[in-house]
Protein backbone atom coordinates (compact mmCIF):
# COMPACT_ATOMS: atom_id res chain seq x y z
CA UNK A 1 0.00 0.00 0.00
CA UNK A 2 2.84 2.49 0.95
CA UNK A 3 4.70 1.45 -2.26
CA UNK A 4 1.17 2.09 -4.28
CA UNK A 5 1.19 5.61 -2.58
CA UNK A 6 4.47 6.35 -3.21
CA UNK A 7 4.47 5.45 -6.94
CA UNK A 8 1.28 7.82 -7.08
CA UNK A 9 2.86 10.63 -5.61
CA UNK A 10 6.34 9.86 -7.73
CA UNK A 11 4.40 9.95 -11.23
CA UNK A 12 2.39 13.05 -10.02
CA UNK A 13 5.16 14.69 -9.61
CA UNK A 14 7.09 13.56 -12.63
CA UNK A 15 3.70 15.09 -14.59
CA UNK A 16 4.64 18.66 -12.69
CA UNK A 17 8.07 18.36 -13.31
CA UNK A 18 7.19 17.78 -17.27
CA UNK A 19 4.88 20.63 -17.16
CA UNK A 20 7.29 22.81 -16.15
CA UNK A 21 9.85 21.81 -18.58
CA UNK A 22 7.57 21.92 -21.49
CA UNK A 23 6.24 25.55 -20.15
CA UNK A 24 9.23 27.08 -18.26
CA UNK A 25 10.07 30.22 -19.32
CA UNK A 26 13.77 30.23 -18.77
CA UNK A 27 16.72 27.98 -19.55
CA UNK A 28 16.84 27.57 -15.97
CA UNK A 29 13.28 26.45 -15.26
CA UNK A 30 14.19 23.74 -17.74
CA UNK A 31 17.14 22.74 -15.98
CA UNK A 32 15.59 22.46 -13.17
CA UNK A 33 12.73 19.97 -14.20
CA UNK A 34 15.25 17.82 -16.14
CA UNK A 35 17.23 17.31 -13.30
CA UNK A 36 13.95 16.85 -11.00
CA UNK A 37 12.72 14.08 -13.56
CA UNK A 38 15.95 12.43 -13.27
CA UNK A 39 15.65 12.31 -9.57
CA UNK A 40 12.28 11.04 -9.84
CA UNK A 41 13.34 8.62 -12.66
CA UNK A 42 15.70 7.06 -9.91
CA UNK A 43 13.09 7.08 -7.23
CA UNK A 44 11.10 5.01 -10.11
CA UNK A 45 13.55 2.57 -10.49
CA UNK A 46 13.35 2.13 -6.33
CA UNK A 47 9.72 1.47 -6.36
CA UNK A 48 9.72 -0.35 -9.20
CA UNK A 49 12.56 -2.83 -7.81
CA UNK A 50 10.41 -2.92 -4.13
CA UNK A 51 7.01 -3.86 -5.63
CA UNK A 52 8.50 -6.04 -8.35
CA UNK A 53 10.55 -7.89 -5.37
CA UNK A 54 13.82 -7.22 -6.56
CA UNK A 55 15.30 -3.97 -4.94
CA UNK A 56 18.46 -5.23 -6.31
CA UNK A 57 18.37 -2.47 -8.28
CA UNK A 58 18.93 0.12 -6.15
CA UNK A 59 22.77 0.52 -6.83
CA UNK A 60 21.75 1.39 -10.50
CA UNK A 61 19.31 3.92 -9.20
CA UNK A 62 22.17 5.46 -6.90
CA UNK A 63 24.13 5.55 -9.96
CA UNK A 64 21.89 7.36 -11.65
CA UNK A 65 21.89 9.96 -8.76
CA UNK A 66 25.18 10.72 -9.58
CA UNK A 67 24.88 10.67 -13.22
CA UNK A 68 22.21 13.19 -13.44
CA UNK A 69 24.25 15.49 -11.00
CA UNK A 70 27.16 15.70 -13.16
CA UNK A 71 24.92 16.22 -15.65
CA UNK A 72 23.75 19.41 -14.33
CA UNK A 73 26.54 20.11 -13.51
CA UNK A 74 28.13 20.17 -16.78
CA UNK A 75 25.08 21.63 -18.46
CA UNK A 76 25.06 24.43 -16.04
CA UNK A 77 28.66 24.77 -16.33
CA UNK A 78 28.18 24.94 -20.20
CA UNK A 79 25.54 28.02 -19.64
CA UNK A 80 27.48 29.95 -18.29
CA UNK A 81 31.34 29.97 -20.34
CA UNK A 82 29.32 28.73 -23.50
CA UNK A 83 31.76 25.51 -23.51
CA UNK A 84 33.22 22.73 -21.58
CA UNK A 85 36.65 23.14 -22.61
CA UNK A 86 37.54 26.49 -21.58
CA UNK A 87 38.67 27.06 -18.15
CA UNK A 88 36.48 29.56 -16.96
CA UNK A 89 37.28 33.24 -15.72
CA UNK A 90 39.95 33.21 -12.10
CA UNK A 91 38.12 33.25 -8.94
CA UNK A 92 36.72 36.65 -8.20
CA UNK A 93 35.80 37.44 -11.64
CA UNK A 94 32.53 36.82 -12.43
CA UNK A 95 32.39 37.28 -16.17
CA UNK A 96 31.35 34.85 -18.36
CA UNK A 97 33.08 34.14 -22.26
CA UNK B 1 -0.21 -1.01 -10.15
CA UNK B 2 2.53 -2.09 -12.55
CA UNK B 3 0.67 -1.61 -15.75
CA UNK B 4 -0.39 1.58 -14.03
CA UNK B 5 3.10 2.58 -13.52
CA UNK B 6 4.09 1.37 -17.61
CA UNK B 7 1.16 3.13 -18.93
CA UNK B 8 1.88 6.48 -17.37
CA UNK B 9 5.35 6.08 -18.07
CA UNK B 10 4.76 5.87 -21.55
CA UNK B 11 2.37 8.57 -21.57
CA UNK B 12 4.74 10.79 -20.34
CA UNK B 13 7.22 9.64 -23.20
CA UNK B 14 4.73 10.58 -25.73
CA UNK B 15 4.08 14.17 -24.00
CA UNK B 16 7.46 14.50 -24.20
CA UNK B 17 7.63 13.28 -28.22
CA UNK B 18 5.43 16.16 -29.13
CA UNK B 19 6.62 18.69 -27.05
CA UNK B 20 10.22 17.72 -28.79
CA UNK B 21 8.10 17.59 -32.18
CA UNK B 22 6.44 21.32 -31.40
CA UNK B 23 9.24 23.42 -29.89
CA UNK B 24 11.14 26.17 -31.47
CA UNK B 25 13.15 27.07 -28.84
CA UNK B 26 16.59 24.50 -29.45
CA UNK B 27 17.88 24.54 -25.79
CA UNK B 28 14.20 23.84 -24.44
CA UNK B 29 14.10 20.67 -27.16
CA UNK B 30 18.02 19.37 -25.69
CA UNK B 31 16.43 19.43 -22.15
CA UNK B 32 13.08 17.58 -23.41
CA UNK B 33 15.44 15.16 -25.18
CA UNK B 34 17.05 13.95 -21.32
CA UNK B 35 13.82 13.61 -20.22
CA UNK B 36 12.81 11.78 -22.46
CA UNK B 37 16.23 9.96 -22.08
CA UNK B 38 14.94 9.21 -18.49
CA UNK B 39 11.67 8.10 -19.23
CA UNK B 40 13.25 5.36 -21.95
CA UNK B 41 15.71 4.27 -19.42
CA UNK B 42 12.87 3.75 -16.66
CA UNK B 43 11.08 1.98 -19.11
CA UNK B 44 14.16 -0.55 -19.75
CA UNK B 45 14.19 -1.18 -16.14
CA UNK B 46 10.73 -2.22 -16.21
CA UNK B 47 11.44 -4.45 -19.04
CA UNK B 48 14.25 -5.89 -17.13
CA UNK B 49 16.70 -4.66 -19.33
CA UNK B 50 18.84 -3.43 -16.69
CA UNK B 51 22.25 -2.94 -18.85
CA UNK B 52 20.62 -0.85 -21.62
CA UNK B 53 18.71 1.24 -18.89
CA UNK B 54 22.12 2.54 -17.85
CA UNK B 55 23.87 2.70 -21.55
CA UNK B 56 20.47 4.90 -22.49
CA UNK B 57 21.38 7.26 -18.92
CA UNK B 58 25.02 7.48 -19.22
CA UNK B 59 24.85 8.02 -22.93
CA UNK B 60 21.35 9.24 -23.77
CA UNK B 61 21.07 11.65 -20.92
CA UNK B 62 24.22 12.44 -20.19
CA UNK B 63 26.56 12.93 -23.07
CA UNK B 64 24.14 13.53 -25.72
CA UNK B 65 22.71 16.58 -23.86
CA UNK B 66 26.15 17.91 -23.58
CA UNK B 67 26.85 17.16 -27.02
CA UNK B 68 23.55 19.13 -28.21
CA UNK B 69 24.49 21.68 -26.30
CA UNK B 70 27.43 22.35 -27.83
CA UNK B 71 25.91 22.26 -31.23
CA UNK B 72 23.30 24.34 -30.11
CA UNK B 73 25.87 26.86 -29.18
CA UNK B 74 27.61 26.63 -32.54
CA UNK B 75 24.11 27.00 -34.31
CA UNK B 76 21.83 29.04 -32.99
CA UNK B 77 18.44 28.15 -30.13
CA UNK B 78 15.70 28.88 -33.05
CA UNK B 79 14.84 26.85 -35.26
CA UNK B 80 13.61 27.34 -38.53
CA UNK B 81 10.38 27.24 -40.31
CA UNK B 82 9.57 24.37 -42.49
CA UNK B 83 9.08 25.24 -45.93
CA UNK B 84 7.61 21.60 -47.43
CA UNK B 85 4.38 20.01 -45.63
CA UNK B 86 4.28 17.65 -43.43
CA UNK B 87 1.33 15.56 -44.70
CA UNK B 88 3.74 13.24 -46.79
CA UNK B 89 6.45 12.45 -44.12
CA UNK B 90 3.45 11.90 -41.53
CA UNK B 91 1.69 9.87 -44.26
CA UNK B 92 5.19 7.57 -44.22
CA UNK B 93 4.85 7.57 -40.51
CA UNK B 94 1.44 6.68 -40.11
CA UNK B 95 2.10 3.45 -43.13
CA UNK B 96 5.11 2.17 -41.10
CA UNK B 97 3.53 2.03 -37.80
CA UNK B 98 0.63 0.62 -38.92
CA UNK B 99 3.05 -2.65 -40.94
CA UNK B 100 4.50 -2.46 -37.66
CA UNK B 101 1.59 -3.10 -35.43
CA UNK B 102 0.05 -5.39 -38.39
CA UNK B 103 3.44 -7.42 -38.09
CA UNK B 104 3.11 -8.04 -34.38
CA UNK B 105 -0.09 -10.12 -34.95
CA UNK B 106 1.70 -12.90 -36.04
CA UNK B 107 4.68 -12.90 -33.38
CA UNK B 108 4.47 -16.69 -31.13
CA UNK B 109 3.33 -15.74 -27.60
CA UNK B 110 5.44 -14.47 -25.61
CA UNK B 111 7.63 -16.86 -23.29
CA UNK B 112 6.37 -20.07 -25.02
CA UNK B 113 9.05 -22.45 -25.22
CA UNK B 114 8.37 -24.08 -28.71
CA UNK B 115 8.97 -20.48 -29.55
CA UNK B 116 11.62 -20.00 -33.01
CA UNK B 117 14.24 -18.21 -30.89
CA UNK B 118 14.28 -21.50 -28.23
CA UNK B 119 14.61 -24.03 -31.37
CA UNK B 120 17.01 -22.07 -33.54
CA UNK B 121 20.36 -22.73 -32.18
CA UNK B 122 19.95 -22.78 -28.57
CA UNK B 123 19.49 -26.64 -27.99
CA UNK B 124 22.50 -27.53 -29.90
CA UNK B 125 24.75 -25.66 -27.72
CA UNK B 126 23.02 -27.42 -24.98
CA UNK B 127 23.57 -30.20 -25.54
CA UNK B 128 27.18 -30.09 -26.26
CA UNK B 129 28.34 -27.23 -24.83
CA UNK B 130 30.61 -27.04 -27.51
CA UNK B 131 34.39 -25.29 -27.40
CA UNK B 132 34.84 -24.44 -30.83
CA UNK B 133 38.76 -25.27 -30.41
CA UNK B 134 37.96 -28.77 -30.07
CA UNK B 135 38.92 -31.70 -32.73
CA UNK B 136 35.78 -33.18 -34.22
CA UNK B 137 36.67 -36.74 -32.73
CA UNK B 138 36.65 -34.89 -29.13
CA UNK B 139 33.95 -32.60 -28.63
CA UNK B 140 34.09 -32.23 -25.11
CA UNK B 141 38.15 -31.27 -24.56
CA UNK B 142 37.41 -27.76 -23.16
CA UNK B 143 34.96 -29.05 -21.01
CA UNK B 144 33.16 -25.90 -19.20
CA UNK B 145 30.87 -26.28 -16.79
CA UNK B 146 28.66 -23.61 -16.99
CA UNK B 147 26.66 -23.09 -19.91
CA UNK B 148 26.59 -19.49 -19.67
CA UNK B 149 30.38 -19.04 -19.41
CA UNK B 150 30.19 -21.39 -22.38
CA UNK B 151 28.29 -19.45 -24.39
CA UNK B 152 29.87 -16.11 -23.51
CA UNK B 153 33.26 -17.62 -23.93
CA UNK B 154 32.66 -19.57 -27.50
CA UNK B 155 30.26 -17.48 -29.21
CA UNK B 156 29.38 -14.34 -27.91
CA UNK B 157 33.46 -13.16 -27.73
CA UNK B 158 33.14 -13.02 -31.88
CA UNK B 159 29.88 -10.81 -31.34
CA UNK B 160 32.06 -8.89 -29.31
CA UNK B 161 34.71 -8.68 -31.69
CA UNK B 162 32.51 -8.21 -34.34
CA UNK B 163 31.08 -4.99 -31.97
CA UNK B 164 34.62 -3.85 -31.82
CA UNK B 165 35.44 -3.80 -35.16
CA UNK B 166 32.28 -1.32 -36.14
CA UNK B 167 33.70 0.89 -32.94
CA UNK B 168 36.87 1.32 -34.17
CA UNK B 169 35.92 1.50 -37.86
CA UNK B 170 33.26 4.81 -36.60
CA UNK B 171 35.97 5.48 -34.76
CA UNK B 172 38.76 6.44 -37.06
CA UNK B 173 35.82 7.95 -39.81
CA UNK B 174 34.80 10.95 -37.15
CA UNK B 175 38.75 11.41 -36.56
CA UNK B 176 39.52 11.11 -40.28
CA UNK B 177 37.08 13.76 -40.69
CA UNK B 178 38.53 16.09 -38.03
CA UNK B 179 41.55 15.94 -39.44
CA UNK B 180 42.46 18.79 -41.58
CA UNK B 181 39.63 20.75 -40.58
CA UNK B 182 41.48 23.20 -38.74
CA UNK B 183 40.23 26.87 -40.60
CA UNK B 184 39.11 29.90 -38.74
CA UNK B 185 35.54 29.82 -37.04
CA UNK B 186 32.86 32.16 -38.31
CA UNK B 187 32.40 35.21 -35.62
CA UNK B 188 29.41 35.90 -33.83
CA UNK B 189 28.66 33.09 -31.29
CA UNK B 190 29.51 32.40 -27.92
CA UNK B 191 33.35 31.74 -28.61
CA UNK B 192 33.38 27.72 -28.08
CA UNK B 193 37.87 27.28 -28.14
CA UNK B 194 37.40 23.72 -26.62
CA UNK B 195 38.95 22.18 -29.86
CA UNK B 196 42.26 20.60 -28.84
CA UNK B 197 40.27 19.01 -25.67
CA UNK B 198 37.59 16.62 -27.09
CA UNK B 199 38.39 15.89 -30.87
CA UNK B 200 41.11 13.31 -29.64
CA UNK B 201 39.98 11.97 -26.84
Amino acid sequence: MMVVGASIAVLVTMAMAMARALLGPTVYDRVLAVNMFGTKTVLTIALIGFFTGRPEFLDLALAYGLLNFIGTIAVLKFFQFGSLGASGPHPGETESG
Amino acid sequence: MESTVDFALLGLLAITAFGVLRMRNLVAVVMLMGIYSFLSAALFVVLDAVDVAFTEVAVGAGVSTILALGTVALVGTRQKRRKHSPVLPLFIVLVTGGMLVYGTYDLPRWGEPDNPVHRHVAPEYLADQVPLAAEPGEALAVHIPNIVTTVLASYRGYDTLGETTVVFAAMVGVLTLFVGSRRPRRGGRPPADDEDGDGAS
